[in-house]
């Protein structure tokens, strides 16, 4: 900024209060220092309605809660005056259209419950390594390089997800659903039957006399190797048996919402991996631990609540999403048999809030109008607790690291 | 434990995280690929006569001289189909009641499937409908129809124990010793010269409306509509946001009151897209009655509510980023608090702040939930915002990318036949969606350097 430009606003403010002070006759010129007691209690007024109209501006985003709970309870409650609680939470009957109208949403909690837990045995694993990797093992240019994966991950609309699951990726898993998880055990397994096996062979030279060690190696390795090996034969040759009906199921969905909540968990828990801090890990490192026990045993105890925090975000997001489960998820209101069967298709809340609007009469406000406001009521009760607990959580880190 | 078993461990845990990073983005690829492939698929491809012809009639384009010679050659090289097809029929006037009846059924089949692979016959009377006037427009369609032509699906359930397996029969043999059996190898031999497919850059997919319900044209006005949408929706939530953040960051202290509406904001951020719908139906149309039903207007308000904590988020981080000596040499030159920000701090947070605008303009662009209750319709003519009445266009509803994706992908009448108008369909929104997030990117990796430097 260049110095001329300086004087002029400068001037131009201390003149404005100086207006009525000489109107008054009273200080003459060295009043332009200093207030009256009118303007300084007019300035203090409009600084008071000033600040007074942002908070209310500000508050338009609590006003905006307030009335989503207000208008989704006010809607949900006739629907509980008419058909009382027991039979939403514990039947499984769910024929909001024949007479008389069966309102059991049991299984389509249990739906949502079954697709979230689903997501998050992809991402938790999958996001929390990326988020170590990400965090302590790559260097600065391959992080850089890789944000923006996670970003467009994030950025994707949840529609073209659910598209692919729906046009995609279900007719995949109905021609070869067999072969393809038979192609993802050996996938996944192969490395970490590679990795155990090597470690585990390791260990147990250690463990043997300095003589004997070659040949115990040999033979743990030779043992090890087999077992996981035909291990993971049989397993594949199981699940190659197994015939999809139809691709549009409980496991689609729960892979493509794993996805999703990828990119809440990975960008969670890292910032929580970074904020445990140099020292901690400087520490381990001059005791003479590797990156890895550094890791395990060190940095990600400490930042365990926020781990834990990112957890719940991404339960949050599989559990609130639409447009996946309501193409892809196969919208049948029943619990699978057996109950983790995942080859089934299940119907999930907010499917069912998103499906059943259109057929339900708006105008008359019938019982199946109002059990959907009910089922958003439960929704937003799930995500305001989940929500208010990801905040505790955080908040008890931030005060332990502050401690 | 030994030393080596240590370094192992270690080598194997940074792998494992290497691992999990090459599976996301191998995730990323395998769920952009098809749609980009296939997406572009909608814009360039290979179209028959067919295309050429439906283009002329329904939209007065390509040359008429050209389409009306090429036309002509095609229909020269259908004549031996149409042909065979009138032998074959007086052959069965000859036939035994019993044989008559037998291919008489499989000559429907046969029929139908040539209608649909070429349009309707010469001689017959046009059809209502723009989708039965022409045969395939786009080579591969056609492909796709013939083989359903030369082959028949049967389903063998000889195997009682596993499902149905499928079993491809040639059609010419179901008619082997009639005068129709030749009809396949022809159709076969001199699919390119009825068809006459060729190179086709129909980039007017994206300014074209949409004719017989997505069978042909384009998809302007959900284009259109998703932008209304957006616009409306920034308009909206853009001031509400940047005024908050510049109060919780400059004015709020630290009571009571502020961490409740911190609590608020994040409790916004959480709720699920499909309650903001509910919400925007029972608050903003059915209480409030901004509009008596869906409109661009109620569904911009629930847009709006949905993106305000993004955008009050990234304004904060943005507001927080500026150095705290911007302000103090604002104030120390006798510039009051409202003065600072105004001409100091918003200024300087301006890049960060469109950043955040730019990736929630992306967030409102892709949702659907919100705005199946309030805003979108699967059939309507693009919203003219600049006519007389700029309120009455407001206050109707419009066709919307996200929306129409679902309806066309699952409640269309004829899903499969118009696969390529979904897919790009969803090429042009993740398209959307990813430019805005590039720009955002962009604007950031500005503001790193321009604060470093």
């Amino acid at each position: 900024m260049s110095g001329e430009e300086h004087p002029s606003p400068a001037r131009k403010r201390r003149k404005a209060p100086s207006g009525p002070a000489s109107s008054e006759g009273l200080h003459g010129r060295r009043s332009s220092l200093l207030l009256s007691a009118r303007a300084s209690r007019m300035r203090r007024a409009a600084g008071l309605a000033g600040n007074g109209t942002l908070l209310l501006i500000t508050s338009s985003s609590a006003i905006v809660v307030l009335f989503i709970f207000y208008f989704i309870f006010k809607d949900a409650l006739p629907f509980f005056r008419l058909q009382g609680l027991g039979e939403f939470f514990t039947s499984t009957r769910w024929y909001p259209s024949s007479h008389p109208a069966e309102f059991g949403a049991l299984a389509i909690f249990f739906g949502s419950a079954l697709v979230t837990l689903g997501a998050i045995v992809v991402a938790v694993p999958l996001g929390v390594s990326a988020a170590v990797c990400l965090s302590d093992v790559l260097p600065f240019g391959m992080r850089q390089a890789i944000k923006p994966v996670i970003e467009i991950l994030a950025a994707i609309p949840s529609v073209a997800y659910g598209f692919f699951a729906l046009v995609v990726f279900a007719p995949l898993l109905q021609e070869g659903g067999g072969r393809i998880m038979a192609l993802c055990t050996w996938l996944l397994g192969a490395p970490v039957a590679v990795l155990s096996t090597v470690i585990l062979a390791d260990l147990l030279a250690g463990r043997a006399s300095p003589r004997a060690r070659a040949g115990v190696r040999v033979v743990a390795l030779a043992a090890l190797g087999a077992c996981w090996v035909l291990g993971l034969q049989i397993l594949a040759a199981r699940l190659g048996q197994i015939e999809v009906a139809s691709g549009t199921n409980a496991l689609n969905v729960s892979l493509i919402l794993g996805i999703m909540a990828l990119p809440t968990v990975v960008s969670v828990s890292e910032d929580a991996l970074q904020a445990a801090g140099r020292e901690l890990r400087e520490g381990s490192y001059a005791l003479g631990a590797t990156r890895a026990e550094t890791i395990l045993r060190v940095v990600i105890p400490a930042a365990g609540s926020g781990i834990l925090a990112a957890v719940i975000l991404g339960v949050m997001r599989a559990i609130g999403e639409t447009m996946v489960v309501w193409m892809a998820s196969g919208n049948a209101a029943k619990i699978p048999v057996p109950w983790y069967n995942l080859l089934e298709p299940v119907r999930t809340l907010t499917a069912t809030i998103a499906g059943d609007m259109g057929e339900a009469d708006h105008v008359t406000g019938s019982a199946r109008y109002h059990v959907l406001f009910a089922m958003a009521l439960g929704l937003l009760t799930i995500s305001f607790a989940c929500n208010l607990a990801s905040e505790w959580v955080l908040r008890r880190a931030q005060r332990k690291r502050g401690a | 434990m030994r030393r080596s078993t240590r370094k192992l461990i270690d080598r194997s845990f940074s792998g494992l995280g290497v691992m999990s990073i090459v599976l996301m983005a191998a995730a990323l690829l395998v769920i952009l690929a098809p749609i980009f492939v296939r997406g572009l698929g909608a814009i360039f491809f290979r179209g028959t006569v067919e295309f050429r012809r439906m283009q002329l009639e329904q939209f007065e384009r390509g040359s008429r001289a050209a389409v009306e010679e090429e036309t002509a050659a095609a229909a020269a090289a259908r004549a031996p189909v149409y042909r065979m097809l009138a032998e074959f029929e007086e052959e069965l006037s000859a036939m035994a009641a019993e044989e008559r009846r037998q291919y008489a059924g499989q000559l429907r089949e046969v029929r139908e499937l040539v209608t649909e692979l070429l349009g309707p016959a010469p001689g017959t009377p046009a059809p209502v409908l723009p989708r039965d006037q022409y045969g395939q427009t786009r080579w591969d369609r056609a492909r796709f129809k013939l083989d359903l032509l030369l082959q028949r699906t049967e389903y063998d359930y000889s195997d009682a124990a596993r499902m149905g397996r499928e079993v491809r029969v040639d059609r010419a043999r179901d008619f082997a010793g009639t005068r129709l059996e030749p009809l396949f190898d022809y159709l076969r031999a001199h699919a390119r010269e009825m068809l006459r497919p060729r190179l086709t850059a129909y980039l007017r997919f994206l300014t074209d409306a949409p004719l017989d319900s997505h069978f042909f044209g384009g998809i302007w006005p959900a284009i259109l509509g998703t932008l209304y949408l957006t616009l409306g929706a920034m308009l909206f939530a853009l001031p509400m946001g940047v005024i908050s953040a510049v109060y919780l960051v400059e004015y709020a202290g630290q009571g009571r009151l502020i961490s409740l509406l911190r609590t608020c904001v994040s409790t916004l951020a959480g709720v699920p897209s499909i309650v903001f719908a509910l919400f925007g139906l029972a608050f903003f149309i059915h209480s409030l009655h901004v509009t008596p039903g869906k409109s661009i207007i109620a569904g911009s308000m629930t847009l709006a509510a949905l993106i305000l904590p993004t955008i009050i988020r990234a304004s904060e981080e943005a507001i927080r980023a500026v150095p705290e000596t911007y302000k103090e040499a604002a104030l120390s030159l006798g510039a009051g608090k409202w003065r600072a920000v105004i001409t100091v701090i918003l200024p300087a947070s301006l890049p960060g702040i469109l950043t955040g605008t730019v990736i929630s303009m992306g967030r409102a662009a892709g949702e659907t939930a919100p705005i199946i209750f309030t805003a979108a319709v699967s059939v309507g003519k693009a919203v003219e915002l600049f006519q007389a009445r700029f309120w009455e266009a407001l206050a109707q509803p419009t066709p919307a990318l996200p929306w129409n994706i679902y309806n066309l992908a699952t409640e269309h009448e004829a899903v499969d036949e118009i696969r390529h108008v979904q897919f790009g369909m969803v090429f042009v929104l993740v398209l959307l969606v990813l430019l805005l997030n590039a720009a955002a990117i962009a604007l950031r990796a500005r503001v790193a350097r321009r604060l470093r430097g």
